[in-house]
């Protein structure tokens, strides 16, 4: 599973105005790993991740997906980089102007030369694949669920079937059924497709279900990378309490009887 | 293989038909991938099932994904529908598991929703009009009742008022609009006062270009030209910004904790737009008459000096007040239209645009629809 680094952040600083939110912080997640990325509200998660995929131009340090160096693209790497990646934003980010199924079509339309009939199939059965009713395609994002919206975002980011998956929070707002289909759906996809998923979450059961490498994300940089056992024997004050704490050994004592 | 191997990146993925004994052989070779399947999933759709068993073989397939899967699943599928016998051979287990994946949702959906006959619903969408447009007059009345009676009774009770949401507004409103209402009304005041001196000319009377620049500029242009920009500027503002709070839930949300938002987003921005019309349309009148004064000065020369005298005499105070009463009524049309389209905004983003762009030419069409009645009716008065 140790494969070549697909995103490699080193020296990252971001900052707002005065706000600095990362300092010289360095990530690395490799080819086919699902790296969890956990940290309290506002330490910078969101931005961390709308930095790699180019979202957020960083004051210093260097970000490279796939060996192209984020900060100096061209056009054409631009687009060859983002036809291999699928995002979904923490709030769905769905077209509010097209249905479901439209907006799974949108990637398809924008780089490659299907027929309208096989992109309608491929739209049909991603919408199955993230567990939406068929009913979902033709409706709009404001006829939609919370949590259906989420999986709305989730299916177009499949959309291309692409080899790097960013998701910010995908389980929030899911039912724990719903949450646990999930996670089996990343899992399969990982081990059928050879994905690499970049996964912010606060959601432990996820964490111990389907993460390989967990990211602590605290004091403005990556804390410490690891799996969650070696996580456990980190000292560091918000990490115990965040694993050992009641709701993390409920997690993780569900992991071990699952 | 080997030869495939060496193959361009981009070369797409391959179908070849082949025999043995009894049974057809499909081919499938290279990446089956969604970049490259668009030519097989065409090849596909040309082949027809002619009773004998189907194989389809996978062994010279590089690399599978969902779409590639979806393909293969799809020819099996059908072809078994067909009653032929179809078969998957020398799949990789992880091939096997994507086509398993994909079969289980396959579920026939539709991807818009069902717009019937395309006559029917050109019938239906006169309908809809007509019935909107009644509909949208009567709410529109009613929401202007509505913002009236809670401006009353904020009047009433004027402690509720709030105060620095309003002064907020006054300045997006007014202040910031100083700049282009007075560039403006000084050009054309150039306008007017070019146009009369050529014709006027003819006659030998080309002082009363002044006349003409006081009267049209105090009394209408002025006020409409300040209207429309205000209009143009503010009620699409307000109805961008009253409408993109309502996609997200924000006025849901006043309204829950228990704010009015007529009184917390409607009445601030009528308020501060009937105070501060008045004052732009005073400003653009007297850089209207500057711009007239500046033109006849250089071309006709006219000194500033008996431009301003003569302009007294000929201009009746009347002229003023028609102004100061018609700008703030203009003033609150404009923020009720605006705000009232903001208010009307739904489900998505194109329905923002829609109701920004409603809310301006209605804001318009009001104004000067208003302007004619009260020419009519000044005039009734004797304030000719
Ligand atoms: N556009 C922005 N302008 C100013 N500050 C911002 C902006 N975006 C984020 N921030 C700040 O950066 C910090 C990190 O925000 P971020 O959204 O990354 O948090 P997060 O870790 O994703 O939190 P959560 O788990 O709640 O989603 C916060 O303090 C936030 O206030
Ligand atoms: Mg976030």
């Amino acid at each position: 599973m140790a494969g070549a680094p697909v995103i490699r952040v080193s020296g990252l600083v971001n900052a707002f105005g005065e706000q600095v939110v990362h300092d010289g912080l360095d990530l690395e997640v490799r080819q086919g790993e699902i790296m969890g990325v956990v940290g309290g509200s506002g330490t910078g998660k969101s931005v961390l991740m709308r930095s790699i995929i180019g979202l957020q131009p960083p004051r210093a340090g260097e970000i490279e997906v796939f060996g192209h160096d984020m900060c100096a693209l061209s056009a054409a790497e631009a687009a060859d980089v983002r036809r291999h990646w699928g995002v979904l934003f923490q709030n769905g980010a769905l077209f509010s102007g097209l249905t479901v199924a439209e907006n799974i079509e949108v990637p398809m339309r924008e780089y490659y030369d299907l027929d309208e009939a096989l992109m309608d199939e491929i739209a049909a059965y991603k919408v199955g694949l993230v567990g939406l009713p068929q009913e979902a395609g033709p409706k709009y994002p404001s006829e939609l669920s919370g949590g259906m919206k989420k999986r709305a975002g989730l299916a177009r980011a499949l959309a291309l079937d692409p080899e790097l998956l960013f998701l910010d929070e995908p389980t929030a707002g899911l039912d724990p059924i719903g949450a646990a289909a999930f996670d089996d759906l990343i899992r399969s996809l990982r081990d059928t497709l050879g994905l690499t998923v970049f996964l912010i979450t606060h959601d432990l059961d996820t964490l111990h279900a389907i993460c390989d490498r967990v990211a602590v994300l605290a004091d403005k940089r990556v804390l410490k990378v690891g799996t969650i056992p070696e996580l456990l024997e980190f000292e560091h004050p918000w990490v115990q309490e965040y694993f050992s704490g009641p709701r993390g050994r409920a997690a993780a004592q569900a992991s071990e009887r699952g | 293989m080997t030869a495939r191997a060496t193959l361009p990146d981009m070369e797409p993925a391959d179908l070849v038909e082949e025999t043995r004994g009894e049974t057809r052989v499909l081919r499938l070779s290279g990446r089956l991938t969604m970049a490259r399947v668009g030519a097989v999933d065409r090849a596909l759709r040309e082949i027809q099932p002619d009773g004998r068993d189907l194989v389809v073989d996978l062994s010279a397939v590089e690399r599978i994904d969902t779409a590639g899967a979806w393909l293969v699943y799809r020819l099996i599928r059908n072809w078994t529908k067909a009653g032929v016998h179809a078969t998957v051979e020398n799949a990789s287990a992880d091939a096997l598991a994507l086509i398993g994946k994909v079969g289980e949702h396959d579920v026939p959906m539709r991807i818009r929703p069902d717009r019937g006959h395309p006559l029917v619903r050109r019938l239906a969408e006169i309908g809809d009009f007509v019935i909107r447009t009644a509909d949208t007059f009567g709410n529109f009345l009613g929401f202007l009742g509505n913002t009236l009676v809670a401006l009353a009774r904020l009047l009433l009770n004027p402690r509720r008022l709030r105060w620095h949401a309003i002064s907020r507004q006054m300045e997006v409103v007014g202040i910031n609009a100083i700049g282009i209402v007075g560039l403006m009304s000084f050009l054309v005041g150039i306008v007017i006062a070019q146009q009369g001196a050529v014709q006027l000319r003819q006659f030998g009377a080309e002082v009363f270009t002044i006349n003409l620049v006081g009267r049209s500029v105090l009394r209408e242009l002025g006020v409409l030209m300040t209207a429309i920009m205000v209009a143009g500027r503010s009620g699409s503002a307000f109805a961008a910004q009253i409408g993109s709070m309502k996609l997200a839930e924000e006025v849901d949300a006043l309204r829950t904790i228990g704010v009015s938002p007529t009184e917390a987003l409607t009445i601030p921005r009528l308020i501060a737009t009937a105070i501060m019309m008045p004052l732009l349309s005073f400003y653009a009148a007297i850089l209207g008459i500057i711009g007239g004064a500046l033109f006849s000065w250089v071309s006709l020369g006219i000194p500033i000096i008996t431009f301003i005298q003569r302009t007294q005499e000929v201009v009746p105070l009347t002229d003023l007040w028609i102004t100061l009463i018609k700008a703030p009524v203009f003033g609150i049309i404009i923020a009720v239209t605006g705000c009232y389209h903001g208010m009307q905004v739904t489900g998505n983003a194109e329905s923002v645009g829609f109701r920004t762009t409603a809310a301006v030419v209605q804001s318009i069409f009001l104004v000067i629809v208003l302007d004619a009645f009260f020419a009519v009716f000044f005039s009734a008065l004797g304030w000719i």
